[in-house]
Parts: structure tokens; C-alpha cells; sequence
């Protein structure tokens, strides 16, 4: 594949750049002429740099870009023969079998309850974890404790399902030992579809809670501790300092976690969901990534997956702005201006 | 000189002049011991799992079994790991995954660096809309059969390319580059640099990447932990079991119990199937262990990372 990268002097200039503020007294000819004197010169200084990044900007081409037009394959009925633009037109067939599909309706349902679960259990429970152990000496108790928690962060996916799956063992997992002693006969957790959101959930607080604990604890380091003192002063509380000044302190990043947590929840991995995922609690456990890998890298219905895909990024993105919007107008932060 | 301030600053630490200490109020002695209560709990539910699992990992095959383990090893046993690193799988999948991490993490730091730094100069036009052109694919994607028909063309499938190319840039470790160059990088030194005529490779060689040992540590750690961690790509893309990384192989023996017993007779079997078991916690820990030995150690930085990728770019 030739590598097609625009030249980055040519791309269009004729555009205006709102980040460049300045007279806007010259006509559109003169504000261009400006803007291509400009590139001339950032050729001229940085030819280099052009050359540099033209292997990178490939890659984003040929692994971001040609993927998503090869997504047209999802109006189509592909054939390996024709190749994705020669296969013929089916307008919106596969979307209309998708929504009429009686799995359909369990799948959406599956992912939408899996992504708000792990999103409400997930991102209070760092914010909790940074303030508590804001508030606590430094020592080794603290240290240790920051410690442990953020290591499960380093462990593989595979490994960390593979322990929930021997914890959680109906034989001899420690879980079911302990449930043995107060007398409740073991419990097959992954055998059960209503546990299956659970333990996704749960596991995964496991994990990355105290990794995302940190991002709050620089937030709380970086809140001036004249605003406590004053507090102090005032005779607030510890409670009421971790009310008053702790939280609206980390409020805007927590915002932007939350933002970025949404708009990730609909590309809920399909990693961990599939490694869990068994014939017995598969009503609950198949959502719409573990579905495309199987449509369309085991049955090999290049279309239907694709189609799937895309109706789930079109989602995620819509999601995402949503939320973005909602919380520039509550909060005025959000990801972009 | 500067050991002089540090170690008074040790012993102004040590010993806090008496005003500083005023007694807290009594409500917050009683929300401290809560608070610290919790974060006990919080500790012993996040560690016990993983002291669970490391115990087991040395009991005997039939007190695992039972479940006779729980936090203390059963019947202390290396039989586990001596079955574990001697299987041909777990060998050949360790030095997979060696050769992913390593050439991946080469081949992604260069190429995140060839991109950020470009893209932190400020006179660098265009800067803005290559910019956007990245963060969009953070925002929007093929999905996977698109991508993996791209794969497909290039000739990749069922090859190690297929795990270091598809992946290798993570647009959030060019943020996180980006800024750093940005932000640490004066630019008076480049004015420098190029007033004695170096040109910019020349600057980038021996003037900015010299200064950016620690982004290039983080960056590097970063990339390897995901290439050691990650299964999914090899799940997609490979199918000769030779090429498998460890997590396929783990996955296939953990999860998928994919162990072949060669047993004949029953009270063989028997023994196959109890030692398949304890091979599953052995394997947990031997699997896991290069990354957390070396975790202590590179925590630090990863958080620094975090923490500049979190700076708004």
C-alpha cells in the first residue's frame, strides 16, 4: 500500500484557524495568501519534521482511516471476490436484520445495564478511596496501602479472570469456603447468569481502583492548603473541609474521567466479557463486542459484524458528546472548548 | 550544600515544633480511626485474592483440590511450579511474548515520538489539524472486521507483524509526549540549537531526546505492560499455536482447561486433573510476577505519566 499521506504544507488552508487570533480585515485571497506564506516557511524551517512524521501519519491512515472506509461493507453484501468497494449494495439490510434479530434487543440490553453498572460502581469508588487516603499521615500505612491497591492494574486481563474464576471456584474456591462455614451451600457465581454483571463489575473495581485513585490524589495535592487552613480557622470538621473544599477541588477532573468513562462505556471490553463469558451464563453475558467477534471472525459474516460494529461506534460517539455537552452546561468543564 | 538543607529538612520532619500540634477535635480523631478502618478493609479485600491464589500456588495438588487452602500454603509443594516451568507451551509462549514486548515497545516508542514532537513544536503548521485528524480516531472507529480486512491485505495475518504493527501507536501516549515536549523543552533552547546550526533531527538526536529519559521511560513502560498484558490481537490475528503470546497460552490452559493429560488409567487421571488444578494458580503467579517485581519500581513514573496525559492537550 503507497503511501498516500497528504503532504502536510498542501493540506487545505483556506479554512480559518479560530485558534489564531488576529486582524480580520483582509479578504479571504489575502487571509489564504497569509496562510500558505506561513507554510512555506514552516517547510523551510522544519522540512525534517514533515519527513518525520510521515511514517506515523501512515499508520493512522492505513490502520484508523482505510478501516473506517472499509466500514461501507456494512451496506453491503460482501464477497472476498469483489473486495469491499466492488461487492454489490444492499442500502440498510443488514441493519434491518440486526434490528429485527430476537437476539437484538438482549444484546443492547446486555451492554447498556453491563456499561451503566460499571460505570456507576466504578467511578465513585476512586474518588472515595483518593479523599480517605488524603486524609490519613503519610507513613507506611499509607504508603502500603496505595501500594497494594494499585497493583492489580499491572496484572493481565487473562489472569485476573482466571483468578476471579479459582476464587470464586464452586469446589474449592476461597469464596465458597467461607460461604461453607456459615452454613450456604456452594454457589456456582459464573454458572449463574444473574452473577455474571457482578463479578464483571466488582472484578474490575478490583483492578483499577486504586490506578484511578492516583489521578484524584494529584488533584487533591494540588488544592491550596490556605483553603484548609482558612477552613480550620472556621472550625470545619474533617468532613466538612472534604465537603466544602476537597470535593469542588477535584471537581473538574473528576468531570473529565466521568466524560471519558461514558464515552468509552459502549466499547466495554470485550476482552474480560469474553473470558467470562461460558454456555451457561451467556443470556447475560453476551454484549454487542463479544457478538461481532463471533459473527464475524468465527461465522465469517463479514457484513452483519461490521454492521453491528458500526451501529455500537456511532452510539459510543453519541454518547459521548452528550455527556460532554451536559457537563459543559452543568459544570462548564468539559473536553473541549 | 544540598545535603546540608535535606538532612535539616529530615530532622525538621522528625521533630515538629510544638505549636504545630494542636490537638484535633475529638469528632476528628473518631472520622480519622473510621477513615483508617476503611482503608484497612479496602487493603485486606484487594490483597487477600492475591494471597489466596500465591498459597495455593505452593500447597499440594489434592489439599487444593479439597479446598483445604485457604491464606497459609497446605502441605507445602514446588511440584506446581516445576510442571509449569518446564511445560513446552508456557516456555515457548514466555519467549513470544518477550520478543512482542521488547520489538513492539521499540517500534511504538520510536513511532510516538516521531509524531509528538513534531506536533509540540509551535511554528510546526498543520500541527492543529494533524492533531485532530488523531484525537478523532479515539473518538471513532472501523471496528474490528475492517481493521482486521486491512490486516488481512497487507499480508499480515498469522504473523508476529500482526501484534506489532496494528496497535503501535496509542493516541494517549502521544498526548502524553506531546505535552511533555511542550511543556519541558524551553524554547529558547531551540533557538540555541539552531543558531549553532544543527538542523532539526540533529536538535531532536542530541538536544531533546537526551532530555526526555523520563518520558521515554514512561512511555516505554507503558507500551511494554500492554504488549505483555494483551491477548486480544493474538486472539484475532494468529492462529499458529508457535507464534502465540503467554496470555494466549494462559488463556487456553486457565481458562479453556486446554491441558493434555497422557493418562491411561484412572488413579492417573485422577492425579492429571489435581495437578492441572494447581498448575492454573502456579502459572497465575509465574505469569504475573515479572511485572510486579519490576511494578514497585516503575510506579512512580507511571503515575507521573498519568498524570501529565491528564494535563488537558
Amino acid at each position: 500500500m503507497a503511501v498516500t499521506t497528504p503532504h502536510p504544507v498542501s493540506l487545505p488552508s483556506g479554512t480559518e484557524s479560530p485558534a489564531r487570533p488576529g486582524p480580520r480585515r483582509g479578504a479571504p485571497a489575502r487571509r489564504r495568501h497569509r496562510r500558505w506564506s506561513q507554510a512555506q516557511r514552516a517547510w523551510r524551517l522544519h522540512w525534517q519534521l514533515y519527513l518525520l512524521v510521515i511514517v506515523p501519519m501512515a499508520y493512522f491512515v492505513i490502520f484508523k482511516y482505510i478501516p473506517m472506509s472499509f466500514a461501507v461493507i456494512a451496506f453491503k453484501d460482501y464477497n472476498v471476490v469483489q473486495g469491499p468497494w466492488g461487492s454489490d449494495w444492499v442500502g440498510l439490510r443488514n441493519f434491518q436484520l440486526l434490528f429485527s434479530n430476537p437476539v437484538f434487543g438482549s444484546l443492547l440490553k446486555n451492554t447498556f445495564i453491563l456499561a451503566f453498572y460499571l460505570v456507576l460502581a466504578s467511578f465513585p469508588i476512586p474518588i472515595m478511596l483518593a479523599l480517605a487516603l488524603n486524609e490519613i499521615r503519610k507513613g507506611w500505612f499509607k504508603r502500603t496501602v496505595q501500594m497494594v491497591t494499585y497493583a492489580p492494574y499491572f496484572i493481565s486481563t487473562v489472569v485476573v479472570v482466571s483468578m476471579t474464576i479459582l476464587v470464586l471456584s464452586p469446589r474449592a474456591g476461597i469464596i465458597n469456603q467461607g460461604l461453607g462455614l456459615v452454613g450456604i451451600g456452594p454457589v456456582n457465581f459464573l454458572g449463574e447468569p444473574g452473577w455474571f454483571r457482578h463479578i464483571y463489575v466488582w472484578s474490575d473495581v478490583w483492578q483499577t481502583a486504586g490506578y484511578s485513585a492516583v489521578i484524584y490524589m494529584a488533584a487533591l495535592a494540588g488544592i491550596d492548603p490556605a483553603l484548609h487552613e482558612s477552613a480550620k480557622i472556621d472550625g470545619a470538621s474533617r468532613l466538612q473541609r472534604i465537603r466544602h473544599v476537597d470535593l469542588p477541588g477535584i471537581m473538574p477532573t473528576a468531570v473529565i474521567i466521568l466524560i471519558l468513562g461514558v464515552g468509552n462505556m459502549m466499547a466495554i471490553g470485550f476482552e474480560k466479557a469474553y473470558l467470562l463469558q461460558n454456555d451457561l451464563n451467556l443470556a447475560q453475558s453476551e454484549i454487542i463486542a463479544t457478538y461481532v467477534y463471533k459473527t464475524g471472525l468465527i461465522n465469517a459474516d463479514f457484513s452483519m459484524a461490521t454492521a453491528v460494529g458500526l451501529f455500537n461506534s456511532v452510539v459510543n460517539l453519541c454518547l459521548l458528546l452528550a455527556v460532554n455537552f451536559a457537563a459543559k452546561r452543568i459544570t462548564g468543564n468539559g473536553l473541549w472548548r | 550544600m544540598s545535603l546540608l538543607t535535606t538532612s535539616m529538612a529530615t530532622r525538621l520532619r522528625r521533630k515538629p515544633p510544638a505549636a504545630t500540634k494542636i490537638r484535633e477535635p475529638f469528632r476528628d480523631r473518631v472520622f480519622l480511626v473510621v477513615v483508617t478502618i476503611m482503608l484497612a478493609v479496602v487493603l485486606a479485600l484487594v490483597l487477600l485474592p492475591l494471597v489466596y491464589i500465591v498459597a495455593s500456588s505452593f500447597s499440594s495438588a489434592s489439599a487444593v483440590s479439597a479446598g483445604r487452602v485457604s491464606f497459609w500454603p497446605v502441605e507445602f509443594s514446588l511440584h506446581a511450579y516445576r510442571v509449569a516451568l518446564t511445560n513446552p507451551q508456557v516456555l515457548q509462549g514466555y519467549y513470544n511474548s518477550l520478543i512482542y514486548a521488547v520489538a513492539g515497545t521499540l517500534i511504538s516508542v520510536t513511532l510516538t515520538v516521531a509524531i509528538a514532537y513534531p506536533l509540540s513544536r509551535k511554528t510546526f503548521f498543520g500541527r492543529n489539524v494533524l492533531m485532530t485528524l488523531l484525537i478523532f480516531t479515539m473518538l471513532f472507529s472501523g471496528g474490528l472486521i475492517p481493521t482486521y480486512m486491512v490486516v488481512q491485505d497487507l499480508g499480515m495475518l498469522n504473523t508476529r507483524w500482526a501484534l506489532l504493527i496494528p496497535n503501535a501507536i496509542g493516541v494517549f501516549q502521544v498526548i502524553i509526549a506531546r505535552t511533555f515536549f511542550a511543556n519541558s523543552i524551553p524554547d529558547e533552547l531551540y533557538e540555541a540549537a539552531m543558531l549553532d546550526g544543527a538542523s532539526e533531527l540533529r536538535v531532536l538526536r542530541s538536544v531533546v531526546l537526551p532530555l526526555s529519559k523520563p518520558l521515554l521511560a514512561v512511555l516505554a513502560l507503558m507500551y511494554a505492560i500492554y504488549q505483555w498484558n494483551t491477548y486480544f490481537d493474538a486472539l484475532v490475528y494468529l492462529k499458529d499455536p508457535d507464534l502465540y503470546p503467554l496470555q494466549i497460552v494462559l488463556r487456553n490452559m486457565l481458562i479453556l482447561n486446554q491441558t493434555r493429560p497422557g493418562a491411561t488409567d484412572m488413579a492417573q487421571q485422577m492425579e492429571q486433573l489435581q495437578l492441572a488444578n494447581v498448575l492454573k494458580y502456579a502459572l497465575i503467579v509465574v505469569s504475573s510476577l515479572p511485572v510486579l517485581i519490576i511494578y514497585p519500581f516503575i510506579a512512580r513514573h507511571f503515575t507521573k505519566g498519568v498524570m501529565v496525559g491528564a494535563v488537558k492537550g
